[in-house]
């Protein structure tokens, strides 16, 4: 089939597809199923993850096939025909085999998902209720890239396109409409944030790092990130400055010379061990006087402190221990949390949506298979009953052919248009099965 | 009796104060900028109905303490979303529509039918210009006082690390000194063209520059003190939450010319 490869969050229409291929599973593991070990063994790169989708297809487990594979999760989302359990069978051992591991060796870290409850796990995962980090923000990106990736491929139809626009739209609709996402959740990323609201943008702002710890570099990085170019490191042994400051591209600085070092940053990192501060209230206050009082942002990653608390009362100095950064963290993970329900409620609505048009997108294949058959079925009575009417002259075996034609459309043309127009019938057609076997449509399809 | 045209002015700023807050919460780009539009939208109705209130009273809308209650709030809203435009921020709108929104309300609804001019000297081009850009002058020192409570409220918040919410949404605090600072400049800069326009009114009109009404006397404090505050608010003692609580207190000299100076002292500037 012909296959745009626009952007498809642009309006890739959704068309019917017989029900035989309108099933989804998912299987996957992710940070509760396995440990990072396993979960690092059948983890798909890109170029996995194409090679994976084309072998699946090929294989004819699946019609459509997606996979999402993060640092936290890899899941395989695909749409098969009726035969669920074969089709997880199948792409547990694809999984298994792909990725070279022994039988049975995922025996426990797998999950499964059919149908609805893998569309409420896809819509979770792109809002990031899945995620190890509460509402963490990379995953909507991780979600979309997969799906591009698939649908660049190919790889992609009617139900996963369907699937995964409202995985996306919902993952967006979650983060601007609940405060799920907007808080910091980590004390590097909540003090990034504070001097955001202290100074704005960080572009032109400088930073003094004190002493050469991992925590303290970590920080720094967050903030050059954030767009601060102008670093200072000061370590009590110069030869680790220095290199501290060759790694973060700043400028060093002598111990000796912390207090004209002061004068310079709008930001200060202290992550010095000992248990002594190293930076008392008055080696502060002649710092504020000589930088003009311009605001100054201390963060003290020290345990024991390395800042003596005293320095908070200094006008426009803002003073922010571990402890405080980690208080913050935990009143925005109960913040998060509190969102959780508001989330799922949105999510609710969303699978709605998506089983409204499943069910229509059902209907109109079942309306079109039982039309075939139908015609199939009057063809075949015409063919029969015709040659026992001799008398009837070539015309009016047209014109009887004519009208079971019609009897056939004004049929089917009721049903049609109510499925058409009443979204509730849609919606209690969803088990449609019954109707398929009620036909006997089910007898023709593999 | 409240025109359509005044309901559609109060809808638009009550749309647009609705619209910031729900932005202020999900900090969408699309729903700013629909609150920036509902903005406009509003300030370009309220301007025909000043016009039209204006048309009936055939002369300027704001010979009453109504009219000039009106035109502060065009001009707040004006200024506001001016300084929105320079600065790139809309998070201080809901803390300043409702200012807008209370003065067009009271003016709307508690208004008299608008009666012919009643002050006959009260027009002509150089009178008009000289209340609007005084009214425009005291709109933007409105603006520079909500800043700055704001920028004060938020420096106590994150100096006692008691953060709520909504912090998170607010403009950083140079940034709301930066605000506060360009509406003092707006302020001042109107403030003095204003009341020189007002002296060379007098002197057309008087045949004198001074006439010594208290208003004067007032607005050239006005003018002195927050030009004050513009030279402390750069010097290092001053910088950050001294110069806004400065800012603060100004704006006290402004509600005093505007009330009691207006009302029970001034006898040519009875409501502007």
């Amino acid at each position: 089939m012909a296959r745009s490869h626009s952007n498809p969050a642009n309006g890739v229409q959704p068309r019917a597809s017989g029900d035989a291929a309108m099933h989804i599973i998912l299987i996957g593991v992710n940070h509760r199923t396995a440990p990072i070990e396993l979960r690092e063994r059948v983890a798909f790169s890109v170029e996995n993850a194409r090679r994976a989708a084309q072998q699946l297809r090929a294989s004819g487990v699946v019609g459509e096939v997606v996979v999402v594979s993060t640092c936290n999760r890899s899941e395989l989302y695909g749409v098969f025909g009726r035969d669920a359990e074969g089709a997880a069978a199948a792409l547990d051992d694809f999984i298994t085999a792909f990725h070279g591991l022994p039988a049975g060796s995922l025996n426990g870290a797998l999950y499964h998902h059919h149908d609805h409850d893998a569309v409420r796990h896809l819509f979770r995962v792109a809002s990031g209720l899945d995620s190890m980090l509460l509402g963490e923000a990379e995953i909507l990106g991780q979600v979309r890239q997969a799906y591009m990736v698939a649908f660049e491929n190919g790889d992609t139809g009617p139900v996963l396109n369907r699937l995964f626009q409202g995985a996306l739209e919902i993952g967006k609709r979650v983060r601007t409409e609940t405060e799920i996402g907007t808080r910091p959740m980590s004390a590097a990323f909540a003090a990034v944030k504070l001097a955001e609201q202290i100074f704005g943008k960080l572009r032109n702002h400088k930073g003094l790092i004190l002493g050469a710890g991992a925590m303290g570099e970590q920080l720094v990085e967050h903030l050059r990130d954030r767009g601060m170019t102008s670093i200072y490191v000061a370590n009590r042994s110069r030869e680790r400055g220095e290199e501290l400051a060759r790694r973060v591209s700043g400028e060093a600085f002598s111990w000796e010379d912390l207090p004209r070092a002061l004068e310079l940053p709008d930001i200060v990192v202290a992550s010095v061990g000992g248990n002594d501060p190293v930076l008392t209230r008055s080696m502060l206050e002649r710092a504020m006087g000589a930088r003009g009082n311009r605001a100054l942002f201390v963060i003290d990653l020290g345990v024991p402190r390395n800042v003596e608390p005293a320095v908070a009362d200094l006008y426009n100095v803002f003073l922010y221990s571990m402890d405080d950064l980690t208080e913050i963290v935990e009143q925005n993970k109960h913040a998060r949390a509190k969102e959780v329900p508001r989330a799922e409620a949105l999510i609710s609505e969303q699978l709605e949506k998506f089983k409204v048009w499943q069910a229509s997108a059902r209907s109109v294949a079942l309306l079109a298979e039982l039309r075939e058959k139908l015609q199939h079925n009057r063809e075949e009575f015409l063919r029969q009953h015709m040659d026992e009417m001799e008398h009837l002259a070539p015309e009016d075996r047209e014109r009887v052919a004519r009208l079971t034609a019609e009897l056939l459309d004004n049929i089917l043309e009721q049903p049609a248009s109510r499925l058409r127009s009443e979204k509730e019938l849609r919606r209690k057609l969803e088990e449609i099965e019954a109707v398929r076997h009620l036909f006997g449509l089910e007898e023709n399809k593999p | 009796m409240t025109s359509f045209l005044d309901n559609l002015v109060l809808a638009f700023y009550l749309a647009s104060f609705g619209i910031h807050v729900w932005f202020l919460y999900t900090d969408s780009r699309f729903i700013g900028r629909l609150g920036t539009l509902c903005l406009a939208g509003g300030v370009v109705a309220h301007y025909f109905a000043l016009l039209s209130r204006a048309r009936a009273m055939g002369g300027v809308p704001y010979q009453d303490f109504y009219g000039s209650l009106s035109l502060f709030a065009w001009l707040l809203a004006v200024t506001y979303l001016g300084i929105e435009r320079f600065h790139r921020q809309r998070a201080v709108a809901p803390f300043v529509l409702p200012f807008v929104i209370g003065f067009v309300a009271i003016s709307t609804f508690l208004a008299p039918e608008p009666a012919g001019i009643q002050h006959a000297k009260a027009h002509g081009p150089l009178f008009a210009l000289h209340v609007t850009i005084n009214i425009l002058a005291y709109a933007a020192f409105a603006l520079s006082f909500v800043v700055s409570l704001l920028y004060l409220a938020q420096n106590r918040w994150l100096r006692n690390r008691k953060l709520g919410s909504v912090i998170w949404r607010f403009p950083a605090l140079e940034v709301l000194e930066r605000m506060s600072r360009s509406s003092v400049i707006v302020g001042v800069a109107a403030l003095s063209f204003g009341i020189a326009l007002g002296f060379l009114w007098a002197h057309r009109l008087l045949g004198h520059y001074v006439t010594g009404d208290p208003k004067e006397i007032i607005s050239l404090l006005v003018l002195l003190v927050y030009a004050l505050y513009l030279r402390l608010s750069r010097q290092t003692a001053w910088r950050g939450a001294r110069a806004c609580r400065l800012c603060v207190a100004c704006f006290f000299f402004v509600i005093f010319s505007y009330t009691v100076v207006n009302f029970y002292l001034s006898s040519y500037h009875r409501f502007f």
